[in-house]
């Protein structure tokens, strides 16, 4: 018995870790997942109904506004981010005075809930005291920025709060990509008179492709379950122009008591993401073992 | 010493492409510095609006300074304005906060730690499968996880409890946790855990006198990245708790949005700093090692 334990004390220990996420990950999932083919209302009902909900979510007008502003918000996402995300490590890469002061700044929004900034921004962003007055006290008298109001542009005041809380995070990334790559390389293409542009665009971004594509999962992955950000700018508003899946599934299932059409939703967000990171944890694997 | 076998108009060149990198020096200092703006500026924008009045605010712009350091809003944001029903303020939800961080950081770092040491120094057939099985509860979306995590913590009677929460936020905390400690036992030799093992020490005797002491940096990049996520969370908090047991974000998120009277920017401003400001101190003061739970925990390996 003794014995016993003490052989298999390290799968013991493990078991804790193994058991909690089975059940309360992998477990869960496949709750969600027989749910969304019930239809149960407020409370769970466990008859089979078929494809019933998945029907149900993609006639509803509210889900595919949903799914549009998800494209829309993660294509801009992804490309302000990585975007300003390279100008600023590369720029900090050239030996410049103070870069610890900057990095900071630059990334210290990483650090505070989209709860907090949301809330900062929907008060830069409100018309009446905002940025707008601030142009118009400044003599720009017809200067409109009401965006945050705007039906057709709310989703892109979440994209300007989305890029300014996560781009500093892509430039974190490229600036550890840039900082391994051996100093030899880029004296090497120096020596064959490379200046410093085609040494970037030529032999250093092109080395950075494992970066961009972390960045690019981990950023799609944030932008499919962005859920704060938007219940603290707009809660989905005006009207319902700026619902996000994440908000859709949470409302349905919590105000509407549609357990099963959100059951329904959360699986789409699921195998969304799954689409995503599948790949990514494949080929990360396959780095590891050819290494 | 090359620049005296060097032709003049070699030199002039060299003259020449001087003054342009002067030129790019100051144009790449004015462009960090305008990105560097646009970045303080929702935080600079914070702290004058919460210092100043009402009054002020309409009569002045956002980026003007205020008439003193005036801290009633602060007060007001903190411990309310004291007259009993209605008055929301964010103090017992900051504690809520902090009974909820404690307990949930203290539980997932030992968990992950101990499965991260199993992982890389006590292997067994197929530990590759566990650790992807682990793994891939870092990437799950939530909302999937939501409507049977409602209903257990129903069943268990710990639904708007701060202890619901904990439960909450060990759990999902684990995979990163277990990440964390298993890429960076990886690159500890095992030659020393199997010297020890030959002298006889066994399995925690192994962890707490080998292991642990040199764990340091990584359970301060654990415990900060598991305390920014569990403090900045608001999806759990706002779905398995309302009223007295809720977390300080939601309490933040219920104060702005209450609309009752005149909307006091100051005042929101105050508790949005209120309720960021510990995840802020923590990242200015070991921002070293907040970095590194970011790119880990996004890049694996």
């Amino acid at each position: 018995m003794f014995k016993w334990l003490e052989k298999n004390l390290p799968k013991i220990v493990m078991a804790p870790a193994v058991g909690l996420i089975g059940w309360f990950v992998y477990g869960f999932v496949l709750w969600t997942l027989y749910i969304s083919f019930t239809n149960s209302k407020i409370l769970p009902k466990y008859e089979l109904w078929g494809f019933g909900q998945y029907e149900k979510l993609w006639a509803s007008r509210k889900w595919l506004i949903s799914v549009d502003n998800l494209l829309v918000f993660t294509v801009l996402f992804l490309i302000f981010c990585i975007v300003i995300g390279i100008i600023l490590a590369i720029f900090l890469d050239q030996k410049i005075r103070a870069e610890g002061v900057l990095r900071t700044i630059y990334l210290y929004p990483m650090a505070l809930s989209f709860i907090v900034t949301g809330t900062a921004w929907k008060w830069i962003l409100n018309p009446t005291l905002g940025i707008q007055k601030m142009f118009i006290d400044w003599g720009f008298e017809n200067f409109t920025f009401d965006w945050l109001v705007n039906r057709e542009m709310a989703i892109y005041t979440i994209v300007i709060a989305g890029v300014w809380q996560s781009a500093g995070f892509v430039m974190a990334l490229f600036l550890a990509g840039l900082r391994s790559v051996e100093d030899e390389i880029v004296k090497a293409a120096k020596i064959d008179g490379a200046g410093l542009f085609t040494v970037y665009w030529r032999i250093l971004l092109p080395m950075m492709r494992p970066v961009f594509f972390t960045s690019f999962v981990i950023l799609v992955h944030i932008s499919i379950k962005s859920y704060d950000l938007i219940v603290a700018l707009t809660q989905g508003g005006p009207g319902i122009s700026t619902t996000m899946p994440a908000l859709y599934m949470t409302q349905t299932a919590f105000h509407k008591s549609q357990v099963g059409l959100s059951a329904a939703s959360a699986m789409m967000m699921f195998m969304a993401v799954a689409a995503v990171i599948i790949p990514y944890l494949y080929s990360e694997l396959r780095r590891e073992n050819a290494r | 010493m090359q620049d005296s076998l060097k032709p003049s108009s070699y030199q002039q060149l060299e003259q020449k492409s001087k003054y342009t990198n002067i030129f790019l020096r100051w144009f790449l200092y004015f462009i960090l510095i305008i990105f560097a703006s646009y970045f303080i500026f929702p935080l600079y924008v914070m702290v004058v609006t919460s210092l100043k009045t009402m009054e002020e605010i309409r009569q002045g712009t956002l980026l003007s300074w205020p008439s003193g350091l005036n801290l009633d809003s602060w007060a007001v944001a903190w411990g309310g304005r004291g007259y009993g029903a209605g008055d929301t303020f964010l103090r017992p939800y900051f504690w809520n906060s902090i009974k909820m961080v404690v307990p949930a950081v203290f539980f997932s770092t030992f968990i992950g730690a101990m499965a991260g040491y199993v992982l890389t120094k006590w292997r067994f057939k197929g530990d590759k499968w566990v650790f992807l099985f682990l793994l891939f509860g870092c990437f799950i979306p939530y909302q999937a996880i939501l409507l049977p995590m409602a209903r257990t913590l129903g069943v268990l009677g710990i639904s708007n409890s701060v202890i619901g929460l904990v439960l909450v936020h060990t759990v999902y905390g684990i995979p990163f946790t277990t990440l964390f400690f298993r890429n960076f036992y990886v690159s500890i030799p095992t030659e020393l855990v199997k010297a020890a093992r030959i002298d006889g020490a066994g399995f925690f005797k192994i962890f707490f006198r080998i292991l642990l002491p040199i764990s340091a940096p990584i359970i301060v990049v654990t415990i900060i990245w598991q305390f920014t996520q569990i403090w900045n969370d608001f999806l759990f908090g706002s779905t398995f708790s309302f009223g007295e047991a809720a977390p300080i974000q939601v309490a933040l998120n219920n104060m702005v949005l209450s609309s009752t009277s005149v909307k006091e920017y100051n005042v929101d401003m105050a508790s949005a700093i209120i309720a960021g400001i510990p995840t802020l101190i923590v990242y200015v003061l070991a921002g070293k090692y907040f970095i590194r739970g970011l790119t880990s925990g996004a890049v694996k390996g």
